[in-house]
C-alpha cells in the first residue's frame, strides 16, 4: 500500500466524524462474493504471524489473499482515511466460532489501558458470511471508544443501553477504534461463524487524512453529537467534550468546541478592568487573628 | 489488648463446612449503572448473576434494562446492598472519562426448593 488511494474513494468528513463519535465505520457487503467464497479456505488453512509492528507490504505482500482484500478500493480508503498510508501491521487473528459453541466474552477493550490522546489504532474486523442474530455477532457499545479502562475491568457490565449485536451481510467490514468496549457473544446457531481482524497502527500524524470537501457540512455536527442511550444522563457533556478534542486533533483545529464546553474553561481573563476599585481594598492589612475583634 | 489464650473449636475449612441455616435459599444479584447518583434515575447498564444455577445472565443477554429506573428495582421487592460513592475530580483531569461511576447493588433470596 505505497501508492496513495484515489481521493474519491477516501471517507468523508461526515463518516470521519461518525467514527469519532461512534468509535466504528462499517462497509457493509464491500468484498465481492467471489473473495468472500475463498476466505474461509483461506482462513481455514490460517495466515502466517508476524512480529508487532510489521511493515504492510512485509506482512501482507502483493499477490496474498489479504492484500486483495485490504486493496478494494472502499476497504484502501477507509484505511488510509483512518490511520494513513503506509500502517503497520500490530497484529492480525482469524476467530471462528464453532456451532452451538463458545462462550460469550466478559465486556472489555483489546490490549492494555491505551494512554495516547493524539493517535489511535484501527481494527479492521472481515467477515467472509453472513453474521445472524443467533451466531453471537459481536456485542459492541457504541461511543465508548473514548472511555480510560484496563481490558476486562469492565467484565461486570452486561448490557448497556444502547448496545449493538452485529448483523451483517457477508463480505461486511468494520473498522473499530481500539478502545471500544466489545465482547464476542455464543454462538447458539448451526454454522460456524468467520472473522478476519488485523489490527493496523498508524505510521503518519493521523491529520486531515480523509477527503475533506466536506468538512463544513451541518451533518459533521450532527454525527459528533450522536448518543447512545447509555450516554443520555450525566456521561453525555463529558463524552462531547473528548469527542471535540479527537475532532481538535485531527482536523488541526484547536478551536473546534461543541457547545462551548472546551472554550468556556479558558474564559479567565486577568486583564483588570478600569473602573476596578482602589487596589488598598482588603489588601495590605495583615489577618486579624483567631479571637481579635 | 488482651488474648484468651483458648483455641478455637474448628479449623478454618471445618467451621465453614457447616450446614447453612437456610439451605433452600439462594442470592440473585442485580447490578444497575444509572445515569446520575440519584436512586430514581433512568438505568443506562445492568447485569445480573443467578445463585440459583437455573439461569445464565451474560454478556449481551437483552437489549431492554429490566426497570427503568433504580428505584423501580425496589419497588418490585429487591433490596439495595451498596451505591458507588461520589469522588471528586481529580485536577488536571475533570474531562477524562472511564468505568461507569453510578453503580448500584441489589439482591433478592430465592427459595430454591419452590
Amino acid at each position: 500500500m505505497t501508492t496513495l488511494v484515489d481521493r474519491k474513494n477516501l471517507m468523508t468528513s461526515v463518516e470521519m466524524a461518525h467514527f469519532v463519535s461512534h468509535g466504528s465505520f462499517a462497509l457493509e457487503a464491500v468484498v465481492p462474493a467471489a473473495v468472500n467464497e475463498r476466505a474461509v479456505e483461506v482462513l481455514d488453512a490460517g495466515i502466517p504471524r508476524h512480529p508487532y509492528g510489521t511493515p504492510l507490504d512485509t506482512a501482507f505482500p502483493p499477490g496474498s489473499f489479504v492484500r486483495e482484500l485490504i486493496s478494494l478500493p472502499a476497504v484502501a480508503g477507509a484505511i488510509q482515511s483512518l490511520v494513513g498510508p503506509d500502517p503497520a501491521i500490530d497484529h492480525h487473528a482469524v476467530h471462528v466460532r464453532p456451532p452451538r459453541g463458545g462462550e460469550a466474552q466478559n465486556m472489555h477493550g483489546d490490549a492494555i489501558l491505551d494512554t495516547r490522546t493524539t493517535a489511535f489504532d484501527v481494527q479492521l474486523m472481515y467477515y467472509p458470511r453472513d453474521v445472524t442474530l443467533d451466531q453471537g455477532g459481536t456485542l459492541s457499545v457504541p461511543g465508548t471508544h473514548l472511555r480510560r479502562i484496563n481490558q476486562t475491568g469492565i467484565g461486570r457490565y452486561q448490557n448497556l443501553a444502547g448496545q449493538t449485536r452485529l448483523t451483517c451481510p457477508a463480505g461486511t467490514v468494520v473498522f473499530l477504534h481500539h478502545g471500544i468496549w466489545h465482547g464476542g457473544r455464543r454462538n447458539d446457531s448451526d454454522v460456524p461463524r468467520y472473522m478476519f481482524k488485523i489490527r493496523f497502527n498508524p505510521t503518519v500524524r493521523q491529520l486531515r487524512l480523509w477527503n475533506t470537501d466536506d468538512i463544513d457540512s451541518p451533518g459533521v455536527r450532527e454525527e459528533l453529537r450522536a448518543s447512545f442511550g447509555w450516554t443520555d444522563a450525566n456521561e453525555g457533556r463529558l463524552e462531547l467534550v473528548n469527542r471535540a478534542k479527537l475532532w481538535r486533533t485531527l482536523t488541526g483545529d484547536a478551536e473546534f468546541d461543541i457547545d462551548y464546553y472546551l472554550t468556556r474553561e479558558t474564559l479567565s481573563p486577568q486583564f483588570i478592568a478600569p473602573g476596578a476599585t482602589d487596589v488598598r481594598l482588603g489588601s495590605h492589612a495583615p489577618s486579624d487573628g483567631w479571637g481579635v475583634a | 489488648m488482651t488474648t484468651t489464650g483458648t483455641r478455637p473449636a474448628l479449623g478454618v475449612d471445618e467451621s465453614f463446612a457447616t450446614p447453612s441455616a437456610t439451605p433452600h435459599l439462594r442470592q440473585q444479584v442485580l447490578v444497575l449503572y444509572l445515569g446520575t447518583s440519584a436512586l430514581d434515575s433512568t438505568v443506562i447498564g445492568w447485569t445480573r448473576y443467578d445463585g440459583t444455577g437455573r439461569s445464565h445472565p451474560t454478556t449481551g443477554d437483552s437489549d431492554t434494562p429490566p426497570y427503568e429506573t433504580g428505584l423501580a428495582a425496589l419497588l418490585d421487592g429487591w433490596r439495595l446492598l451498596q451505591m458507588s460513592q461520589l469522588h471528586p475530580h481529580t485536577t488536571g483531569e475533570e474531562y477524562e472519562t472511564s468505568y461507569l461511576p453510578y453503580e448500584f447493588l441489589f439482591e433478592r433470596l430465592v427459595d430454591v426448593t419452590a
